[in-house]
């Protein structure tokens, strides 16, 4: 006799396909592709976006716009004069290519987006606040979140203040940023507490920054705190105040204390990062932004209508359909571009990347090597339009954009200048896009 | 003959140290020495201008010969190796993983030299058995589909530093011999036939000292004709040739892999714990201090390697490193693969000094036999009488010497299991415990180490990050722990990156070239260490 058969039935969930038609796509959800999504939004155009948000969670929350100068030994106190001397110096910069007041536009615009969306940030100012790091070392940068508000003016004044750390929190070391401070602010100490509810072992920012949320943990802390704090009327403390609402926690820790407490960053990824992160991710839905999110689009093609995304999740294949296209990609650690043994690539549509002769020409011998590194000036090319150019030196496509630290003649690392070229050139592509679109 | 003690402080503000026996030269050979000389009862106090292994011994393989590899050229070193191997294996087995090698030809290799080989084998005693190529397949699957010949030896691994932290660990329990890190010989005092003061530079705190020895040893590997010059003695004649290897991301074969014909650049891959080194290519050159692995040398190794195992093609390599080997220069025709890769003890007698030898060339794996000899001529100038028992006596375990084993430490970490003893190298899990005791009680501490030096005595930043992110948390550690106390810790902190960026300045491609983006952005965008001497004005 024949076994039995066994017949198994159809799969139960059948592939869908799903397609989005939309007016511009942004593909990419790192700070640029964020901020192409809050001044689209501005202009009420309808979008939708695409990318992995894995970097996000790597910033610290401080928005730079331009804090060193190639070639000079000191940090950039007031930016906007800097910007005009980056025109003089490197004019083929993306900073170099827009208006001071379309920066300053945009970086109000989204800070004001932050700010409305629950996460204030510091007004955007003439002079770039000297600000301090996790190792006690101090960055020049223009705006940060409201929570981390009142150290730069402590520092300035030379208050007595204590930075608390806490048992199991690695790479966050009180007594290292009290050591390396002590010149500029000798009237900083440290101590060091048992995080409320602790049982020892590491301790997560992630988590400890959630159960901030709950009231009674908080009222435990701010009890630490003002013994902790002495005599001493101010505090610093890691950034893992709240995940959501951070200003609201920290208020309410003030209050309990009777201290001025502000946060300091501690090594990413981290908490303020995943703030951004969820922010996002929260709000711009809200706006009836459609965002694939944690997909990278496979495939991208342009043509007289507008731009086709192919993208796939578990369910199946999501198709996006737009008018205009912003490629906010980022560079390698996001994908944007592809460091190969030869040469550097654009992988999703293979555009021309400026680059250096070869692979040896990539790093100068020294690390830290203050001029920095040819690798990092490689990118894509764009008019003055913000359109990438192809082989030919023409557009590629009169419906494609791009934005960030994709771009080409920067080092954004060296020039502490991350979040100015993603947030003015998101500007000033969907400006361009905006305009293509008759908006 | 009483062992000195030896007495700082003796004259003005130069320290001065003595000793029965300096030894010069902090590579196997030397810390050989002086654990050979404390079995006999001698006291010696090494010095090294840099750390332990940091010339050739610590800029190889990692590979412990059977001595097939000599087998065509030069039957004498290939029966040294093969001895040596096997007494090494025995006494030092925690230093040793003893996983076994393949000699494999791929089409196009020589294939009289392939059928040769086994009779070579057999010549100098080494065990040599052949492997259907399918069978050899089976035991290592990337191995190419292309493999024509292949044969077992009894190849093994030995880790270097391991193996020099044991050696001066027990040196200094068993006579109280020192080792002096980062000083550097200025120069020689000589009284007639004899070399009376050492005059040396500790480069950490830039102070002079001085060391009296009744005998003086260079074991300066690759310096050691520099070493002698500065002597006066011009009788040690070597050649310098510029080795660069490849550290793969993983481990991509569980023997030692040697291609089958004449040695040459890229044909031998060998596994070191978790991950698997490529090399290595052979370059002449003049230039002993800067030897950095370039991009040529890299792409040489990655080319060659792959003929024996295609996936070298596409792998993640995570670091590549250079260092000079010294060759005797040889006395006919031929190129340095072929130049004696034996060594020579030279006593200097000719240059009208009775207490100065030099030991130099050889290889790793007989690097106690090379000791063995330089301490019989040490002890017979000092008349000690007692033989050499190295051959005889177990090399002990060190507790603070066991954190540069690769894939231990989780292993002690799991085991003590002490609470709030956190992971601080998440790569190669290296936990605070492992610092603490490092700092506290590795050969060779100093006063303040940086986090190069914690480093070659562990596993930390050995993995995919290469260091930058547990350079930051251990920096931090330190500072907690009240070891660093001032903006000096960053200033450590940025030296350890700069020095482990020259080993992957030439490999940076693909998943690197992420990694590396984001250690720049935390390191000089966020932390500013592009700008510390700025900050500081």
């Amino acid at each position: 006799m024949m076994p039995p058969t066994i017949t198994l039935p159809e799969a139960s969930m059948p592939e869908e396909s799903r397609t989005i038609t939309t007016e511009l796509a942004i593909i990419g959800t790192g700070i640029a592709g964020f901020a192409a999504a809050v001044f689209a939004l501005e202009r009420k155009l309808t979008m939708a976006m695409a990318g992995s948000t894995g970097a996000l969670a790597y910033t610290t929350g401080y928005l730079d716009l331009l804090g060193k100068l190639q070639g000079t030994a000191h940090a950039v106190d007031d930016p906007w004069q800097a910007l005009e001397e980056l025109r003089r110096s490197e004019p083929e910069h993306p900073l170099s290519r827009i208006a001071p007041a379309a920066i300053e536009r945009a970086f109000t615009l989204f800070t004001d987006f932050l700010g409305r969306e629950g996460l204030a940030y510091t007004p955007v100012g003439r002079n770039n606040l000297q600000i301090m790091t996790p190792v006690g070392t101090v960055k020049p940068t223009l705006s940060v979140p409201a929570t981390m508000a009142a150290g730069p003016a402590l520092m300035a004044s030379g208050s007595p203040c204590v930075i608390v750390d806490f048992h199991g929190l690695k790479g966050f070391s009180g007594r290292q940023a009290v050591a390396n401070l002590s010149q500029r602010w000798p009237q900083l100490e440290t101590a060091r507490l048992a995080f409320p509810g602790s049982r020892g072992g590491e301790l997560y920012p992630e988590i400890a920054a959630r159960s901030l949320q709950v009231p009674e943990i908080r009222q435990q802390l701010a009890e630490m705190l003002r013994q902790a704090a002495g005599t001493a009327p101010a505090v610093g403390l890691p950034a893992l105040l709240g995940m959501h609402r951070p200003d609201l926690v920290l208020e309410d820790l003030q209050r309990l204390s009777g201290l001025t407490l502000f946060e300091v960053p501690t090594m990413p990824p981290a908490v303020p990062g995943i703030r951004l992160r969820e922010l996002f991710a929260r709000a711009l839905p809200q706006h009836g932004v459609a965002i694939v999110p944690q997909q990278k689009v496979q495939h991208l093609r342009l043509d007289e209508n507008g731009a086709h995304l192919t993208l796939g999740d578990n369910y199946g294949t999501i198709a996006i359909h737009a008018k205009a296209v912003i490629l906010a990609t980022g560079r390698f650690l996001s994908g944007g571009l592809e460091a190969r043994r030869d040469t550097i690539r654009e992988p999703l549509l293979d555009l021309p990347v400026a680059q250096p002769s070869g692979r040896s020409q990539w790093y100068e011998e020294r690390y830290t090597d203050p001029r920095g590194h040819a690798i990092h000036r490689a990118g894509i090319v764009v008019d003055q339009a913000f359109r990438p150019l192809g082989g030919d030196g023409h557009p590629f496509h009169p419906r494609l954009f791009a934005a960030g630290i994709i771009l080409a003649h920067q080092d954004w690392i060296r020039s502490r200048s991350g979040a100015g070229i993603a947030i003015a050139s998101a500007y000033r592509a969907v400006d361009e896009a905006a305009r293509l679109l008759g908006r | 003959m009483q062992p000195v003690t030896p007495r700082a402080n003796g004259s003005g503000q130069e320290a001065v140290f003595e000793t029965e026996v300096l030894i010069i030269g902090g590579g196997v050979t030397g810390v050989g020495i002086m654990r050979d000389l404390a079995l006999r009862g001698i006291h010696a106090i090494l010095i090294d201008k840099r750390d332990l292994c940091a010339g050739a011994s610590g800029g190889n393989h990692g590979l412990l010969h059977s001595g097939a590899r000599y087998v065509s050229n030069d039957l004498d070193s290939a029966r040294e190796c093969r001895r040596e191997g096997a007494l090494l294996k025995r006494l030092a087995g925690h230093c040793i993983e003893d996983c076994g090698g393949l000699f494999v030809a791929v089409e196009g290799d020589d294939e009289a030299f392939a059928t040769n080989f086994p009779a070579l084998c057999a010549q100098a005693d080494i065990l040599c058995e052949p492997l259907a190529p399918a069978l050899a397949r089976e035991l290592e699957p990337h191995l190419s589909e292309r493999l024509v010949q292949a044969y077992r030896v009894p190849d093994a691994t030995v880790d270097p530093f391991r193996l020099a932290l044991e050696n001066v660990a027990h040196a200094s329990a068993l006579m109280g011999s020192l080792y002096f890190p980062h000083t550097e010989v200025v120069s020689f005092a000589r009284q007639g036939d004899r070399i009376a003061t050492v005059f040396c530079h500790d480069r950490r705190n830039d102070r002079p000292l001085a060391i009296r020895a009744l005998q003086v040893v260079n074991a300066g590997g690759a310096w050691a004709m520099n070493i002698a010059r500065l002597a006066g003695c011009d009788d040690v004649r070597l050649l310098y040739s510029k080795g660069t290897l490849l550290v793969t991301h993983d481990r991509l074969a569980s023997h030692v892999v040697n291609r089958l014909r004449r040695p040459g650049d890229g044909d031998i891959l060998v596994p070191g714990g978790t991950v698997s080194i490529l090399g290595t290519t052979s370059l002449r050159t003049d230039d002993l201090e800067s030897t950095r692995p370039t991009v040529e040398e890299v792409e040489v190794n990655i080319r060659e390697g792959s003929a024996m195992l295609p996936m070298l093609a596409e792998a993640r390599y995570i670091r590549a490193f250079s260092r000079v080997r010294p060759l005797l220069q040889p006395a006919g025709r031929g190129g340095d693969r072929d130049a004696a890769r034996g060594f020579a003890l030279i006593d200097h007698e000719e240059q009208g000094l009775s207490n100065f030898c030099t030991i130099t060339g050889g290889k790793l794996t007989t690097f106690r036999l090379m000791a063995e000899k330089a301490s019989d001529l040490v002890a017979k100038r000092l008349g000690n009488t007692t033989s050499c028992r190295t051959a005889l006596e177990p090399l002990p375990h060190g507790s603070a010497c066991r954190w540069t084993e690769p894939g231990a430490s989780p292993r002690y970490w799991f085991k003590e299991s002490k609470p709030g003893d956190m992971i601080l190298c998440e790569c190669e899990m290296v936990p605070q415990s492992a610092i603490d005791e490092i700092v506290d009680a590795a050969p060779g501490k100093e006063e303040q180490m940086g986090l190069e030096a914690i480093a070659l005595r562990s596993r930390a930043g050995k993995g995919p990050c290469q260091g930058s992110f547990c350079g930051i948390r251990i920096c931090s550690y330190l500072y907690d722990r009240g070891y660093y106390r001032d903006p000096s810790g960053l200033h450590h902190m940025r030296r350890f990156f700069d020095e482990r960026f020259k080993g992957q300045r030439a490999v940076v491609w693909g998943g690197q070239a992420a990694q590396m983006e984001l250690a720049e952005a935390l390191h000089c965008g966020l932390l500013g260490l592009d700008t510390l001497d700025m900050e500081d004005r």
